[in-house]
């Protein structure tokens, strides 16, 4: 892999003063994914699936040829299983009202991980709250790890395990397809949240067997606004609509509808077509380089930013010692120094990181720790970026006035 | 002023060694103020004389420098003030921020002046900003 060469597909890296180490919040476009979105709006834009014309019937083979492309980036069964949604936030929500207010009863049982993002914890918090339900948090361990004895708590009361793939804070992947065949066992569903893990690894839906999987195109070089929700055809078959308007029906009348086939039944109102064409193009991208290269670089990369930190002093790195497990995400503390300054500080350095609770305060809550700095790279982050990162970290403490 | 400056000349001896994060024995009134995007979380205590003059002032919490130095900044500067001559300095300090303020009124702010920079700063114009909000509602009588 040529990074050099990678970068130019980037315009927004051209200029190599900033480093952009915050990945895990939004990826950077490459121009194939930015040239494929403009491609769709000048040659075949039209509202798909509605009109007869030629333009629209371009917009809906570029919109359905998206959703094939993705089918198969995932190894789903059938295109049908794949809904466009905006990000992975709104598939977890449409599984949230539209599968689970309908089936989990009083009493009955949602695990959960303390590591998930609040994307996948606000909307069971809603259902547990209406139904009566009972949400119920494996524990990690200090590295982030979830041990095998709390398996044990998916029981015959749990009616859906709903799980990251890969934590956003700590870069620890969860045993999903373990955790899915433990929930089956119970005859319970598993929804499994693949925001974080999309970007950097394959993904084998059918092999893993989860009943829903949530993706945001926006991680993984797509377009703001197109996302994936991923689930079993007879589940999605058997669930309600979750919003209701156009492009949704079977049939009208003034008292009452019939819904369309999947999975348009999920997509109400005109979809977002461009974005799709533009997750299809970030797919191409992702495969063209491959997940092995990927993975090389960002493991390279994330070694030497755990190591660099290690040598620098005065820094606390979160989750397991080995970089292997951090998915190119390095979370860490400063000590005397505030996260929010740690950024602020790097930021006049050039350097983008996140300071913040990242979305995930029950796990902050569990590190002990009100907030913390985020570094995440990206395959198109170069050594040197990590060696001017590792080579800016002590101004942080001497620009608060420490005399280290 | 650039960020390094603004810490170096002025936010760093406040946050390292803050003047007044000590609780007070018998607060008047007290008041947490709390950012939830950034989680600066302050809560601030006051006590009156009897003259209803700012006697005591204290605070605790965790947050950025920038927010624990605003914070001991601010409380420096009303000790001893009274109501109305406390709230014209918050009102002072807000009209800095807002970039309205004159020369005089940041004359008057001293060394909570040295924090003008930070309005030009989007991402942090709120870490120095929520002690202030948080006194303003306590003088002016403001529930919860
Ligand atoms: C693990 C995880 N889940 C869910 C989300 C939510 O993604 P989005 O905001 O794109 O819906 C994120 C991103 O911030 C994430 O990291």
């Amino acid at each position: 892999m040529d990074i050099s060469q990678i970068r130019r597909d980037f315009p927004i890296l051209a200029d190599e003063s900033y480093i952009y180490f915050d990945n895990a919040a939004t990826s950077q476009r490459p121009r194939q994914v930015t040239e494929a979105v403009e491609r769709f709006y000048q040659t075949t834009n039209a509202n798909p699936l509605r009109g007869l014309y030629e333009w629209s019937i371009g917009a809906t083979d570029a919109y359905e040829g998206a959703r094939e492309k993705v089918a198969a980036f995932l190894h789903a069964k059938d295109p049908s299983e794949i809904i466009f949604v905006r990000n992975a936030t709104e598939a977890i929500n449409l599984v949230a009202y539209s599968w689970a207010l309908g089936n989990i009863k009083e009493g009955e049982e949602i695990v959960l991980s303390v590591t998930e993002h609040h994307s996948n914890i606000l909307p069971w918090q809603m259902v547990a709250q209406q139904k009566g339900a009972k949400l119920v948090y494996l524990e990690p361990d200090e590295e982030g790890q979830i041990p095998e004895s709390e398996f044990a708590k998916i029981t015959e009361k749990t009616a859906l395990v709903a799980i990251g793939m890969v934590s956003n804070v700590l870069g620890t992947e969860n045993p999903v397809k373990r955790l899915a065949a433990l929930a089956h066992e119970k005859g319970a569903l598993l929804l499994t949240d693949a925001a974080q893990a999309a970007p950097h690894q394959e993904i084998d839906v059918t092999q893993l067997d989860v009943d829903f999987l949530a993706l945001s195109g926006h991680k993984m070089l797509a377009p703001f606004g197109i996302g994936v929700l991923y689930g079993k055809k007879s589940i999605l078959e058997n669930m309600s609509p979750f919003l209701r308007g156009g492009e949704m029906i079977e049939y009208v009348t003034r008292q009452d509808a019939t819904y369309a086939e999947l999975p348009h039944k999920f997509e109400a109102g005109t979809v977002n077509a461009a974005g799709a064409v533009g997750l299809a193009a970030a797919i191409d991208y992702l495969t063209d380089i491959g997940f092995d290269e990927i993975r090389r670089q960002e493991l390279a990369l994330t070694q030497a930013l755990v190591s660099g930190m290690k040598e620098t002093g005065h820094i606390r790195v979160y989750g397991s010692p080995d970089p292997a497990k951090h998915h190119g995400i390095v979370t860490f503390n400063i000590e005397g120094c505030h996260p929010h300054d740690v950024s602020s500080i790097l930021d006049a350095e050039k350097i983008c990181i996140r300071a913040g609770h990242h979305c995930a305060q029950p796990l902050m809550q569990f590190l002990k720790v009100g907030s913390t700095a985020r570094a995440s790279v990206y395959f198109y982050n170069t050594m040197e970026e990590t060696e001017r990162f590792i080579a800016a970290l002590p101004k942080v403490r001497s620009t608060l006035g420490y005399m280290d | 002023m650039d960020l390094k400056q603004v810490y170096r000349e002025i936010v760093n001896e406040h946050n390292l060694h803050p003047g007044h994060k000590e609780p007070l024995m018998r607060p008047a009134v007290e008041r947490r103020g709390y950012n939830p995007t950034c989680g600066d979380d302050i809560t601030l205590q006051l006590s009156y004389d009897d003259a209803g003059r700012i006697r005591e002032v204290a605070f605790t919490g965790e947050g950025c420098a920038v927010s624990q130095a605003s914070t001991d900044i601010m409380l420096d500067m009303i000790e001893g003030k009274s109501k109305e001559e406390a709230l014209g300095i918050v009102e002072s300090f807000m009209q800095m921020i807002r970039g309205t303020a004159d020369e005089e009124q940041i004359e008057a702010l001293d060394e909570a002046a040295a924090l003008q920079d930070i309005a030009h700063m989007p991402a942090r114009v709120k870490c120095a900003t929520l002690s202030w909000y948080t006194l303003e509602k306590i003088l002016s009588g403001e529930e919860g």
